[in-house]
């Protein structure tokens, strides 16, 4: 190897050392028996601790709901959208999505808060988990698009015109034809936006009521008041099970 | 008896230039006619219309007497085999060949299927898909996708141009005895005057949007009416303002009679072609002839004084 | 196909409009009311809130937030070029080595800002070993400064450079460096003058791709720098939960919108390429 290419690898490891250390550290400590940070013996006691915790366990049921629903919805609405950008583009709408993936968390956070006191001025509603719900489906839309037509622009147009040549009409060709080529690419979105809504904290921290608090919102507040063991354990937890979507997600879009 | 497909007056305009001008012509039940022209001329386009992808700015179509050309592809019984055979990735051939089916109800359908595959010779590859066929298995999924459905009139747009150039020749048969077998009409578009020669009871000549003629393949090569149909269907000597064709000249070393044209020329070379000779030949003019003879004649030397002749009636003659 | 290409569209739009477009008309609005007794918003319409933005406290926020932003933009670019380099040369292995940079991506941001308060903290473990081992005897105060936000913006958003920084010099035309060589230059002078220059466009789209969302960002400077590192998005949220100024924190939002806005035009006049 010359010299060079070897400088570029040993960088390359340390580079890579650099973004995967601090999770594994997390994760290591996550077994120490000991709250300090000195390494005092294997335990699973945080882990223990997670699960015994009501708050973490009930704001971790909050989120996976709404993660659920907002999914759901936002797949299904990104997914058409994404089909009728395709077949002729919509220049506000494109606009509009880009504009929602560039403006800051905090401002759609602040500006959905704005709206929704408005709003309750002519409905008795409250904060809840439907405002966050909907809040969810609002940023994620964006990303399905996204991968959803990365997808569509690798299917072939004229086989929608085949279609329809023996005798489907567009809303069979669309079921039959192009929906089961870009399914992969519809789930990879989906799990997308589901690690995008779940460990959302900015938005959901303004929207959220009394009753509808999340994980993030709960990590939050416990990593601000100091350093917890028990948010390394969750946070193995969290790092584990992103991984794993993202893996899987990562395999279908490329299938 | 009446046509079972008619263009009367068809056009497409579009804000640059007009891809269709005037298209005029009609199809009789079972006949291979096909579209020749070169790339541009507006064939494709006017294919399309008839499928029903693109509408026409100004004309009629009509498909058995009933106008078609505001009714959506799927509403019509006509289907097109496409040049790239725009097979379903994600389905088996028996999948891809039963589509059209399906969204019909009907009954027989396997009966249907395995026919039309035993016709194009696929029996057997019902369950591959569509990436484990060679180009010409392809393409015959694509024909017998569309033949299940017995449509008046199939469509075929350029579908021998993605083949191997060996292997045109026999699929082109294969595809002359299933016309000639089922009984449907084909509208077969294509650049290569060969193909739409050897392939068609009549055909089409289109240049820049228009119709330049229509007739046999006899009829058109032999006598064109337009300069642009003469040479595109085949090599032409154009001779003080008459075309005549490298094969229907010959080369003598006296002038000739018996009421045959005749002109002096020198040789300047000769071109040995396997199963014919190419005489380049200069006139007294200086413009070029050439004149393809047998092999098994006379050899001609370059620098040769000789006479070329023909017969008059052999000469293509334009307004 | 017009029909259905409509009902394929309309509820996305509506969701757009109605939670997206709307929300950010009334922001605008709130900006030019003032601030009621209580908090939230009342009349009179006014500019106020605009003219409190040229304040020194807030300029300096606002510095502050462009000089971190540009900060771990750079370093983002520095460090992210040798790596996409790496990867681009690396062969078969290419997927598997991009795979490895977006994974700690995608798990979860909150979770990976607080790893770095839990390495960086008076107690944390940078500090406790460095004191284990004699090499201190009283912990560095590493979290809660300028640099700790930038620590922390560098490792969320260094992927983000990656990755076009890698597509650029994939599609690089290796007879370029190969003409470069013949014609005399040095492995670093065809690295400087060739390669560097030749990937513009991904160190271009790499900088948007940092700089906009750290401009804006509001966690990472929350968690990793206390109350002392304040950014405008810490200002914005400040503003519409304990100072309950809504017009004013309205009017820094629009402000940032207006940046925000402002460089992407700026990009996109010199690229025309869109995501969508």
């Amino acid at each position: 190897m010359k010299p060079r290419t070897a400088g570029l690898a040993l960088y390359a490891a340390g580079a890579f050392l650099f973004l995967h250390l601090p999770l594994l550290i997390l994760s290591i400590f996550s077994f120490n028996a000991s709250r300090f940070t000195v390494w005092e013996g294997f335990s699973l006691r945080w882990y223990s601790a997670v699960l015994h915790d009501s708050q973490l366990t009930e704001s971790a049921v909050n989120s996976l709901i709404i993660a659920f629903v907002a999914t759901l919805v936002s797949t299904i609405l990104g997914t058409l959208c994404a089909y009728g950008l395709w077949k002729r583009n919509s220049r506000p709408l494109a606009g509009s999505l880009y504009l929602s993936l560039v403006t800051p968390e905090i401002v759609t956070g602040i500006s959905l808060l704005a709206f929704y006191q408005w709003i309750f001025r002519f409905l008795r509603v409250q904060l809840g988990m439907h405002t966050v719900i909907l809040a969810h489906v609002a940023f994620s839309i964006a990303y399905v698009v996204i991968v959803v037509i990365a997808r569509l622009r690798t299917v072939d147009g004229s086989l929608e015109e085949a279609a329809l040549d023996l005798g489907a009409n567009e809303w069979q060709a669309f079921r039959f034809v192009t929906l089961p080529a870009i399914l992969p690419g519809v789930i990879a979105a989906a799990l997308l936006a589901f690690t995008v809504s779940f460990d959302d904290y900015v938005i959901t921290s303004l929207v959220a009521g009394v009753d509808s608090e999340t994980l993030p919102m709960v990590i939050y507040a416990i990593a601000r008041r100091g350093v917890n063991p028990v948010v390394n354990a969750i946070s193995a937890l969290i790092v584990v099970g992103f991984g794993s979507l993202v893996l899987f997600s990562e395999r279908l879009r490329t299938t | 008896m009446e046509p079972v497909l008619e263009l009367r007056d068809v056009s497409k305009h579009y804000p640059s230039h007009h891809a269709v001008n005037g298209v005029s012509l009609h199809l009789a039940r079972g006949e291979f006619f096909s579209l020749l022209g070169p790339s541009g001329c507006g064939k494709t386009t006017t294919l399309r219309m008839v499928a029903g992808f693109e509408e026409p700015t100004s004309g009629e179509i009509l498909l058995n007497g009933s106008r078609i050309q505001h009714l959506k592809p799927y509403q019509r019984n006509v289907s097109t085999v496409f040049q790239n055979y725009a097979l379903f990735p994600h389905l088996t051939v028996r999948d891809n060949v039963e589509f059209g089916l399906r969204r019909r109800a009907g009954n027989h359908i396997d009966t249907r299927v395995r026919g039309v595959l035993d016709l194009v010779q696929l029996a057997g590859k019902e369950s591959r898909r569509p990436a484990q066929l060679s180009g010409g298995e392809r393409q015959r999924v694509a024909l017998a996708r569309s033949l299940v459905l017995e449509p008046d009139v199939l469509l075929l747009d350029e579908p021998l141009s993605a083949l191997d150039p060996n292997l045109r020749k026999q699929v082109r048969a294969e595809l002359k005895a299933i016309q000639r077998r089922v009984g449907i009409t084909f509208l077969f578009v294509t650049h290569d005057q060969e193909e739409a020669l050897s392939l068609s009871d009549r055909l089409g000549v289109m240049n820049q949007g228009r119709l330049e003629q229509v007739g046999t393949p006899e009829e058109i090569y032999l006598h064109p009416s337009t300069r642009f149909v003469a040479s595109f269907l085949g090599a032409v000597n154009w001779i003080g303002g008459v075309g005549v064709r490298p094969e229907a000249m010959r080369i003598a070393r006296e002038p000739s009679s018996n009421g045959h044209r005749s002109r002096p020329a020198t040789i300047v070379q000769s071109t040995f072609l396997g199963n014919c000779v190419h005489v380049d030949t200069r006139l007294s003019d200086g413009e070029p002839a050439v004149v393809e003879i047998s092999r098994l004649g006379e050899t001609f030397a370059p620098g040769e004084r000789v006479h070329l002749w023909w017969e008059p009636a052999d000469e293509l003659l334009f307004e | 196909m017009n029909r259905l290409r409509a009902w394929f569209l309309a509820p996305t739009w509506t969701v757009v409009v109605v939670l997206f477009l709307a929300p950010l008309a009334i922001i605008l609005g709130y900006s030019f009311l003032t601030r009621g007794v209580y908090g939230g918003i009342t009349s009179p319409w006014t500019a106020e809130s605009y003219g409190r933005l040229v304040d020194p406290i807030y300029l300096a926020i606002l510095w502050r937030s462009f000089w971190i932003a540009g900060a771990s933009t750079a370093l983002c670019l520095i460090l992210g070029f040798p790596l996409a380099l790496f990867i681009s040369r690396a062969g078969p292995r290419k997927n598997f080595y991009l795979g490895l940079v977006m994974l700690p991506f995608w798990t979860s941001f909150l979770v990976r800002t607080y790893a770095w308060m839990f390495l960086l903290r008076d107690t944390g473990l940078l500090n406790t070993a460095l004191q284990k081992l004699g090499w201190i005897h009283a912990p560095l105060p590493l979290l809660y400064n300028d640099g700790a936000v930038i620590l922390g913006l560098v490792y969320g958003y260094l992927p983000f450079t990656v990755l076009p920084l890698y597509a650029t010099l994939e599609r690089l035309d290796r007879t370029l460096l190969e003409a470069a060589a013949d014609l005399g230059a040095k492995p670093w002078a065809t690295l400087a003058r060739v390669t560097i220059p030749l990937s513009a466009p991904g160190i271009r789209a790499g900088a948007i791709l940092v700089f906009i969302p750290c401009l804006g960002a509001y966690l990472t400077p929350d968690l990793l720098g206390g109350g002392k590192s304040v950014m405008i998005g810490n200002l914005i949220q400040n503003q519409f939960t304990t100072a309950r100024d809504w017009p004013f924190g309205a009017a820094v939002s629009l402000a940032l919108m207006a940046i925000v806005m402002l460089l992407l035009f700026a990009i996109a006049r010199g690229e025309g390429e869109s995501l969508l």
